[in-house]
């Protein structure tokens, strides 16, 4: 502590030698979303069909999403401190305006049309959210008081319904685990721990009969049993595993994966991505996928550790955490222990928004990376 | 900045923070390591599964059918061809709603409710990436309408395939038979995997005799097929073997001018190969057109024919079985001479009628209206003449036993053995057989109906053949035959019984009598000896249809032509070399003289004057 402190000291009076630490780029970070944004190019060129025209566009929108990373690190964690109440009322409001005027396929209402692109409302949500939550909370002592985490609740339910309400509970969930997990890096206490999960546990009859639509609940049957309907709802199931575990070791080579070229796989370049992968490099492909997330994520935890303020510990472990649940969903609902809910994979499913709030996330995580060490005055 | 700040304790708030993020950290790492497990379990300990169902996604096995095996008559024209023909099919895997798509199909062409109903029945035997037949034979246009619309028709795919063909129509009805689709009680029986390239089986005739061979081995592709079951590419191939050709010893001219000859009339000829027992000519009329069965007959048509009073689908050259009437007093004669029961110099004196002792009722002759043959009649002048009261004295001096029993070894009372489905047996009467099938004893007075071919008697034409052709070559155990050779290759023949040892002379004096009966002037068969530069031997007979009381007179201006006499005629020639002989039949033709021999005389003339020719090409052959 007094080290630290020593060499905090130092550092802040010295001249600070890394250019990096003036951009507010965390160079590691970088070296790692470059090498996976690499990665998710040569799996989706595979994984369209060898269509050259989606890697273009994800190229470009990834380019887009640096841009947004870069120009995101540059403001001060105070800056988003203070406004993201603001991003969080956009939020609301777009995700409002979605339910009226959105447009979307296969039932659901997702997408605001903005004339040059679309953009999907919920997708900042999974940002905003937690934003907002740690913005709160870190303006009040922690561990956060009953009242605190009840009005921290009322942020994070209202979204969390507007979006399932589209209907799109996978994202509904994950907005909602985003907000938790801030509430969770606060120290809530282990009372409310407990009777959150029994709360949860008791609400899931509630859920199964009144909240989720039969599609939902199809889901949810098909993982248990996906051999029932072969040719229907368990056909992606017994596809993507299938895809899997051909794979073996070492995979079927790029683009010779059979599962994937001959379209025996669906939605093989957006949600199901990982089930290519898992295809043509086999378990060494995954294993290494799973390196470099794992370098990630530990990147952004040691981020969050050495942040100077609550709002920067809980932002970007939330973050962390959230990012991790992505991959966790993606990856089980591909193999077969969740249900089929639409979570693209970090950086190598194709898709636009997502991929640049993910960097929106990515940005502030470097803006609490390569925020000015200030002398500590709590001592 | 921070408003709780000083009621706050950083340290604490550091380590509640710090442990937070440890416990997750912990369970990052535990949902990581289960979820690295998962896909171990799935890429590692269960790949060999997941393997084995990825390539049986992708890899399709597609049957290659083989072509059916040709049919040639002995001249080498085609009887029996594969022609292509484009059939209609539906995937049912790659189609989205079948109801609709049949509606959309009917729309374009022609569908029939018949059709939809096989095309069910069909469906359900299939699987479900196959392609299930809908409508056979689509024309040019139906195809034409078929690609244009082809982007409506999801799922329907227009498949080339061989089907067969009969050039000859109606001409080989009964002995090629025809191939038609596999029914469902026929799909319970045969091996799927051998009829997995194709839909037809032989049905009857030759196409069912000689199935196994003529079906060849189906092969196989290895496809490489996409979700939505397209082909990608060939893996693998094995291919089909084509099924084995026959080659008859049928004569297709020779058949052309039996089959004429019948005009309206019905019957059958059956014309046998002396030397070989190779059927050279095999009618019955009425035919039909077997090309009508190969992709599935209307029922209307189908009633048309089964009601028919005609009885066209009734193949009467190996199952209609008649009473051979006196076509059978040859054999009988040689069998008095052989077993000594009469001599050649045998003779009666014939009033016209025979009375046997201790029966009221005489037996009449039916070929004389004038009081009997007259004096002195022997064996020779009742073939010639066809005196029944001579037969009815000379069976009652040979008796049943002998006359049966020798009957038997030409040909009667069993089935040949041809190479046919669908032959029946006739009758060749005897104690034993009428002990067995009526439950009586035998009387004097069964065998002398027997011995002009009547009572319980029963003959198929193609026994009347055989029996035609074992006594032209004087004895030796001919067996009929279709096929001659398959794909080139002569069927080994089975070795003859040991010829009848018959002293020649009786087979002379049989010969004779035979070649009186056309040349004679008092022969029953003179009619067709004009202009005759070769020698027939023959024999008429007449079949009662109905029974005429003794006392009655058969009189056919009275009775309905359905009731008519059958007329028949067995001959051989030429008479002293025999080469061909014929049994055959004319359905109420009323008399064998007239009705049935002139047939024949016109079968023998094709044949002698086919091989008259055939010398002189030899020769050419020879001069090259």
């Amino acid at each position: 502590m007094y080290r630290d402190d020593f060499v905090r000291r130092m550092q802040d009076s010295g001249i600070d030698r890394r250019r990096g630490r003036s951009l507010h780029i965390d160079l590691p970070l970088l070296a790692i979303l470059i090498t996976l944004c690499g990665v998710g190019l040569i799996v989706l060129y595979s994984a369209s069909g060898q269509n050259l025209f989606y890697v273009k566009r994800q190229a470009l929108l990834m380019l887009v999403g640096f841009g947004v990373m870069f120009g995101t690190a540059q403001f001060a964690v105070r800056f988003w401190q203070r406004w993201s109440i603001a991003l969080y009322m956009i939020g609301l409001f777009s995700l409002v305006i979605v339910l009226f005027f959105g447009v979307g396929a296969k039932g659901a209402q997702r997408w605001l049309d903005l004339g040059i692109t679309r953009f999907q409302p919920s997708e900042l949500m999974k940002v905003a959210v937690p934003l907002m939550v740690s913005a709160y909370l870190g303006r009040h002592y922690i561990p956060p008081t009953f009242k605190h985490v009840l009005i921290v609740l009322v942020i994070t339910i209202i979204p969390v319904l507007l979006v399932a309400r589209q209907p799109d509970l996978g994202t509904a969930i994950l907005i909602f685990a985003s907000g938790f997990f801030v509430i969770f890096l606060a120290g809530l206490r282990k009372r409310y721990l407990a009777t959150a999960f029994f709360l949860a546990l008791a609400a899931i009859p509630t859920l199964w009969i009144y909240v989720l639509h039969d599609y939902q609940k199809q889901r949810v049957l098909t993982l248990l049993s996906p051999q029932d309907d072969k040719l229907g709802a368990g056909w992606n199931i017994i596809q993507s595993t299938t895809a899997i575990g051909s794979g073996g070791w070492s995979g079927k080579g790029w683009t010779q994966g059979t599962q994937s070229q001959l379209n025996f796989l669906p939605e093989s370049h957006t949600d199901f991505i990982i089930a290519v992968l898992a295809e043509e490099f086999g378990f060494v492909g995954v294993l290494s996928l799973c390196a470099l997330y794992a370098l990630l994520i530990g990147r952004c935890m040691l981020i969050a550790i050495n942040s100077q303020s609550h709002f920067g510990h809980m932002i970007a472990g939330s973050l962390s955490l959230t990012f991790f649940t992505y991959i966790f969903v993606n990856m089980s609902m591909v193999s077969g222990i969740l249900p089929v809910v639409g979570v693209p994979l970090p950086f190598i499913s194709y898709g636009g928004t997502a991929i640049v709030t993910l960097f929106l996330g990515f940005g502030i995580l470097m803006a609490i990376s390569t925020e000015p060490r200030r002398i500590r005055t709590d001592l | 900045m921070i408003n709780d700040a000083a009621f706050s304790d950083p340290a604490r708030e550091r380590r509640i923070f710090s442990g937070r993020l440890l416990i997750s950290a912990l369970i990052i790492i535990i949902a990581g390591v289960g979820l690295i497990a998962r896909y171990a379990d799935l890429q590692l300990t269960r790949h060999q599964d997941f393997a084995t169902h990825s390539d049986n996604n992708r890899v399709h096995v597609r049957p290659a059918p083989a072509s059916r095996g040709l049919i040639y008559d002995s001249n080498g024209a085609l009887l029996a061809d594969n022609r292509p023909t484009y059939i209609l099919t539906v995937v049912r895997e790659r189609t989205e709603d079948l109801d609709k798509l049949l509606a959309t199909i009917s729309s374009l062409i022609k569908i029939t409710d018949a059709d939809i109903n096989l095309f069910e029945k069909r469906l359900k035997r299939r699987k479900p990436y196959e392609q299930t037949p809908l409508k056979y034979n689509l024309t040019e246009r139906e195809r034409g309408i078929l690609a244009v619309n082809g982007y409506l028709l999801n799922g329907v795919e227009v498949a080339a395939r061989l089907t067969r063909f009969y050039p000859n129509g109606d001409l080989y009805g009964h002995l090629i038979g025809y191939v038609g689709r596999i029914n469902e009680r026929e799909s319970q029986t045969i091996d799927s995997v051998k009829y997995s390239g194709t839909d037809s089986i032989g049905k009857i005739g030759l196409e069912k005799f000689y199935e196994p061979l003529l079906l060849g081995e189906v092969g196989n592709e290895q496809v490489e097929t996409n979700a939505r079951g397209r082909v990608m590419r060939i893996l693998d191939k094995v291919d089909p073997v084509p099924g084995s050709n026959l080659t008859l010893y049928l004569d297709s001219h020779l058949q052309r001018i039996a089959h004429q000859a019948f005009k309206d009339e019905r019957g059958a000829l059956v014309a046998i190969d002396v030397e070989s027992g190779g059927i050279l000519a095999m009618v019955s009329a009425p035919s039909y057109d077997p090309n009508l069965f190969v992709s599935g007959i209307s029922q209307k048509t189908y009633d048309a024919l089964l009601n028919s009073k005609d009885r066209p689908l009734f193949d009467r050259s190996i199952s209609g079985q008649y009473p051979p009437g006196s076509t059978i007093k040859p054999l009988f004669g040689l069998i008095g001479l052989h077993s000594n029961t009469i001599s050649m110099d045998y003779a009666i004196d014939d009033p016209g009628y025979f009375i046997m002792e201790g029966i009221e009722r005489p037996w009449r002759d039916h070929n004389s209206k004038l009081g009997g043959h007259g004096r002195g009649v022997d064996l020779a002048e009742a073939i010639i003449e066809s005196c029944d009261v001579f037969f009815y004295n000379m069976s009652i001096k040979t008796g049943i036993d002998l006359l049966s029993s020798y009957s038997e070894k030409f040909g009667l009372g069993q089935i040949t053995g041809i190479d046919m489905p669908g032959e029946r047996p006739g009758i060749m009467p005897s104690r034993l057989w009428k002990k067995g099938a009526r439950g009586q004893s035998w009387f004097n007075g069964d065998t002398i109906n027997t011995s002009i071919g009547q009572g319980f008697m029963l003959a198929t034409p193609l026994q009347l053949a055989v029996m035609s052709a074992r006594i032209a070559s004087r004895g030796k155990m001919i067996a009929p035959k279709l096929v001659k050779s398959i794909n080139g290759v002569p069927i080994a023949e089975n070795p003859l019984a040991e010829p009848l040892d018959i002293k020649q002379v009786h087979w002379d004096y049989v010969h004779q009598a035979m070649r009186d009966v056309v040349h004679s002037s008092r022969g029953t068969a003179k009619g067709i000896n004009k202009g005759l530069d070769y020698k027939i031997a023959g024999k008429t007979g007449t079949a009662q249809v109905i029974s005429i009381k003794a006392e009655e007179e058969y009189d056919s201006s009275k009775i309905d032509k359905s009731q008519w006499d059958h007329a028949l005629f067995v001959a051989f020639a030429p008479a002293e070399n025999p080469k061909i002989a014929i049994g055959l039949i004319v359905e109420n033709g009323e008399h064998g003289s007239s009705a049935a021999a002139p047939i024949a005389r016109l079968v023998m003339d094709a044949y002698m004057k086919s091989k008259a020719v055939q010398p002189k090409l030899d020769i050419a052959k020879v001069g090259h």
